[in-house]
């Protein structure tokens, strides 16, 4: 019962969503990439996306400049 | 490496196509590395004008300030290679169909400055043409800490990613560091189109 998020193990919760992870595991950058296994998920399903078990999570911050 | 594979990445590079979204300090100095590496087509979106405060870090002069960047880089790159087929969009990417220019580009490499646009735009490239490979970066920002940038591979999706960079808004933008960002992911893009094992 885990999932893995950017290579870190982390206890797998039933029932959590994006934000709620985010939030447990204190990442805190305002502009996020989320991918689960190898799907990209919309800013905009952050709050019911649910984490499968077993996930391979990636997250990106994104910050300004180019 | 023998003269028949060096014609043969020659001869891809001159049949290959990339589109750079935002052409300041990334999408500039990327465009600069492609056409001098001999990428043939370029689309280049970008609505912004040359101004003074770009010479830091863009690949603009000093008597280009007030033409549109399109059309200043276009002029250069010309000076490159004067056989490059440039496409250009002198529009601003809108939500939602921010993908729709480079339907048909070999490789999209993103050189937009605002983390909010540069996410909108990942998202929705990553959604709508999922099997396109993107080149995007975050962390251009500060100086003095090459060793930071890594690429991040997934799937279609490459990351020239500095982790611990400061925002532009808390922290300077360096010529020297712009461009090596700018040229990592220029140089990722030669990678897909030549593919990952061409001349290795």
């Amino acid at each position: 019962m885990a999932i893995e998020v950017n290579g870190r193990t982390v206890e797998w919760k039933d029932n959590e969503t994006v934000t709620q992870l985010l939030q447990r595991i204190g990442y805190v950058f305002p502009l996020v990439i989320v991918k689960i296994n190898d799907s990209i998920i919309p800013r905009k399903d952050f709050s019911q996306a649910i984490i499968p078990d077993q996930a391979a999570i990636k997250v990106i911050h994104m910050v300004s400049g180019g | 490496m023998d003269t028949q594979e060096k014609k043969s990445i020659k001869k891809k590079l001159e049949g290959a196509c990339v589109g750079i979204a935002g052409i300041g300090g990334l999408g500039s100095n990327a465009a600069v590395a492609l056409a001098r590496a001999g990428v043939g087509h370029l689309v280049l979106v970008d609505f912004d004008v040359v101004e003074e405060g770009n010479l830091d870090r863009q690949y603009y002069f000093f008597d280009q300030i007030g033409k549109l960047k399109i059309d200043a880089l276009v002029e250069t790159l010309r000076r490159i290679n004067p056989s490059l087929d440039c496409i250009v969009h002198p529009v601003k990417l809108k939500r939602g169909s921010m993908e729709i220019l480079f339907r048909d580009v070999d490789v999209i490499l993103e050189g937009l400055d605002r983390a909010e646009t540069k996410t909108a735009f990942i998202e929705e490239v990553l959604l709508k043409l999922p099997g396109k490979p993107l080149v995007a970066s975050s962390g251009v920002a500060g100086y003095g800490e090459p060793d930071r940038i890594v690429t991040l591979h997934m799937g279609n999706f490459y990351l020239c990613y500095d982790e611990k960079a400061k925002s532009s808004e808390e922290d300077v933008l360096i010529a020297s560091h712009v461009a090596l960002m700018a040229n990592w992911e220029a140089d990722l893009a030669l990678r897909i189109i030549l593919g990952e094992h061409h001349g290795h």
